[in-house]
């Protein structure tokens, strides 16, 4: 039995979080539709920020900066975070294995500040010693990305191995399978929904990264959050606000397609359940 | 099937045949607890070798290091005369079905059970072929494009057993294979394993839980117990001639009177039970000394039931009905002694009971007695 006065406290209290959550994210979309120059007063509505922002060559670069790091960090932590992965799972205790484990997971615990100031000291004492990186942006940022984000595939891949088990994979060496065959035929197609995940983390997490970016780059090369970091520090500005507003709209496509496809998955799986069930009578 | 087995090849007692699976002195530990100690066995081609013990007791280990799965801490492992230490799992002659059936649950099940073959590099059309003989065999044909998660658990049982039978291995390791079949596809698919042992010649070893299956499939029994041997045999020996009271206990159902041996002599024994109330006679020596602690133990089939005194005096009960279990081909008789101990007696059904009567009702004094020949000494 719960009583009414608790229930009520239960709901406030869940009204009063949801707000503290969607409200500024509401304000920011309507502001961004706002017609004045001056962001918190209303000056009617009107579409300009985001045609200010369309033309914006500096927003587009940005993006596409950001994109193409974030593209090529998810791959690279993925195939790197899973050989990691692999090795800490399945090749015993090898020399220096937990001297390794505790390396890969490092970053996850290291704050973003050290990263990001160690990696910038690598990077010029590399070009000191062999001349490169003669140019900090693009190739630095997306070491410096791929540096942490491999860490958290190595982390999804190991709890998935460990919780897959050897079975399957003895079962693949019983029937005569040599150790790369069992890789390619039986550990990878199971891994492959980790590795997803893992692509996927990677990927938004360089896409987010203000922090260690501003620390690796170099001049001319804004990623968006760097950009945006920098206009609004000089005060709220509306074509930033038109910015976010299209950030959150595609986040929340993103999720609902994500719910929609997990949903369609779940169904076609009943659909075999029931057809199993029923497909037994002989 | 057995017996002939047991008549024609015998191979375990003729000391000049060759052990097909040669196990010396195995151990196994893990960590600091001993699984497997100090194990010795030999097992012959085309045996059907029955590892029988409760949960826990190592038989999985062992079949493990069979496979090449685990590495003994100590002792040697030969296969047909090769030494498997250093032999790697994808390169020994023998197949597993494993406990949790271990379908590979992204690929269907005519994938599954051609996974073996197609690493043998076998050409497409005999893969083919010998994969839908195998699904025939397990009933499974109309289910040969499912994936593992679409099937029942007796079905996906089926599949594994199909996937290591496929390859015809010399030696082939079920551990539990028919533990979630029907009775009816449990005795087909018990039936087919030892078709397959007398046509193909494998060598099987089978680990069960299920004395009943172990009695009727296999040619030997090895009783297991905390990592060792408590007793190897064929089945009449483990059945009829139990080593110890745990092996007695475990296979069937056995009376047991504990009790101290009063006569000792080369041609009979005579053990009086603790409380002096009843008297043992048996019509064969023993090793065991006057006064030693033994225990009597007679397997409830043996017991004869009588409503009047039977005619010898020795191994003779007396007791009062308390319960019946009628089971159709034999009624299952408790009779509780004056000491409160309970003997189960196993009647079989010659006539129909008339009126619903039976031999012996409810709360009935009856007698029971055995021959001196049918009871068993155990020491331990
Ligand atoms: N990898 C392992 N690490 C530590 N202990 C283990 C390991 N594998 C098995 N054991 C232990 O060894 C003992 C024997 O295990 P095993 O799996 O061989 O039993 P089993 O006879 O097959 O039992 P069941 O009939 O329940 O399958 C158990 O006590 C188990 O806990
Ligand atoms: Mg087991």
């Amino acid at each position: 039995m719960v009583k009414r006065g608790s229930s009520t406290f239960l709901l406030s209290m869940l009204c009063f979080g949801m707000a503290f959550l969607y409200v500024p994210m509401f304000l920011l979309i309507v502001y961004s539709f706002n017609n004045s120059k001056i962001v918190p007063v209303w000056g009617g509505f009107s579409t300009r920020w985001y045609k200010v922002l369309f033309e914006s060559e500096e927003v587009w670069n940005a993006l596409a900066l950001s994109v193409k790091i974030a593209l090529v960090n998810a791959s690279f932590a993925t195939l790197l975070g899973t050989l990691a992965g692999l090795a800490l799972v399945r090749f015993g205790s090898f020399r220096g294995r937990t001297l390794f484990g505790g390396m890969v997971s490092a970053p996850l615990v290291m704050p973003e500040v050290i990263t990001g100031l160690s990696l910038l000291m690598l990077f010029i004492t590399l070009k000191e010693f062999v001349g490169w990186p003669d140019k900090r942006g693009f190739a630095t940022i997306t070491i410096a990305h791929i540096t942490f984000s491999m860490a958290y595939v190595a982390v999804i891949i190991q709890s998935r191995l460990t919780g897959m088990g050897t079975t399957l994979e003895e079962a693949a060496q019983d029937l005569g399978a040599r150790p790369l065959r069992v890789l390619v035929d039986i550990t990878l197609p199971l891994l492959a929904p980790g590795m997803l995940a893992g692509w996927l983390l990677a990927f938004t997490l360089s896409l987010d990264d203000l922090v260690i970016a501003s620390f690796v780059t170099g001049p001319g090369s804004n990623t968006l959050p760097m950009l945006i970091y920098s206009r609004v520090r000089l005060g709220l500005r509306p074509d930033i606000n038109a910015l976010a507003t299209i950030i959150i709209v595609t986040v929340m496509f993103a999720v609902a397609i994500a719910g929609w496809i997990m949903m369609r998955q779940q169904k076609q799986k009943e659909r075999e359940m029931q057809l199993a069930t029923t497909g037994d009578a002989q | 099937m057995t017996v002939s087995g047991e008549i024609l090849d015998q191979h375990w007692l003729d000391s000049r045949a060759r052990p097909f699976i040669h196990i010396r002195g195995v151990t196994k530990q893990f960590g600091g607890f001993t699984a497997v100690n100090n194990v010795d066995l030999d097992i012959y081609q085309g045996e059907l070798f029955c590892l029988l013990g409760g949960s826990g007791c190592g038989k999985t280990t062992l079949l493990r290091m069979l496979a090449g799965f685990e590495t003994p801490t100590s002792g040697v492992i030969s296969i047909d005369g090769v030494d498997m230490n250093d032999v790697p799992p994808y390169e020994r002659p023998v197949n597993m079905m494993f406990q949790s059936y271990a379908l590979f649950p992204h690929m269907n099940v005519e994938n599954n059970v051609a996974y073996g073959l197609k690493r043998d590099g076998l050409s497409k059309e005999e893969i083919r072929l010998r994969v839908g003989e195998m699904l025939a065999m397990v009933e499974l044909s109309d289910f040969s494009k499912r994936k593992p998660h679409q099937l029942s658990g007796g079905q996906k049982q089926r599949v594994a057993l199909a996937r290591s039978l496929v390859k015809r291995p010399k030696v082939l390791l079920l551990d539990e294979p028919l533990g979630a079949l029907d009775k009816r596809l449990r005795e087909q698919t018990q039936f087919e394993l030892m078709n397959i042992q007398d046509r193909l010649g494998v060598t099987f070893v089978v680990v069960t839980h299920d004395q009943e299956e172990a009695m009727t499939l296999s040619t030997r029994i090895a009783v297991m117990d905390a990592g060792q041997f408590v007793q190897v045999g064929t089945p009449t020996e483990i059945y009829e001639y139990p080593a110890t009271r745990r092996v007695a206990d475990f296979i069937g159902s056995i009376n047991m009177f504990e009790g101290r041996v009063t006569e000792n002599d080369a041609d009979h024994v005579v053990v009086d039970s603790t409380d002096n109330a009843l008297r043992f006679f048996m019509d064969h020596g023993a090793s065991v000394s006057d006064g030693s602690r033994v225990w009597v133990a007679v397997r409830p089939e043996k017991i004869r039931l009588s409503r009047t005194p039977p005619p010898n005096e020795a191994n003779q009960i007396e007791g009062v009905v308390q319960d019946i279990g009628y089971l159709g081909n034999v009624s299952i008789y408790r009779v509780r002694l004056e000491s409160g101990m309970i003997v189960e007696v196993t009647v079989p059904n010659q006539t129909r009971p008339r009126d619903g009567k039976h031999a012996a009702g409810w709360e009935d004094r009856v007698f029971l007695d055995w021959e001196a020949s049918s009871a068993i000494l155990l020491t331990r």
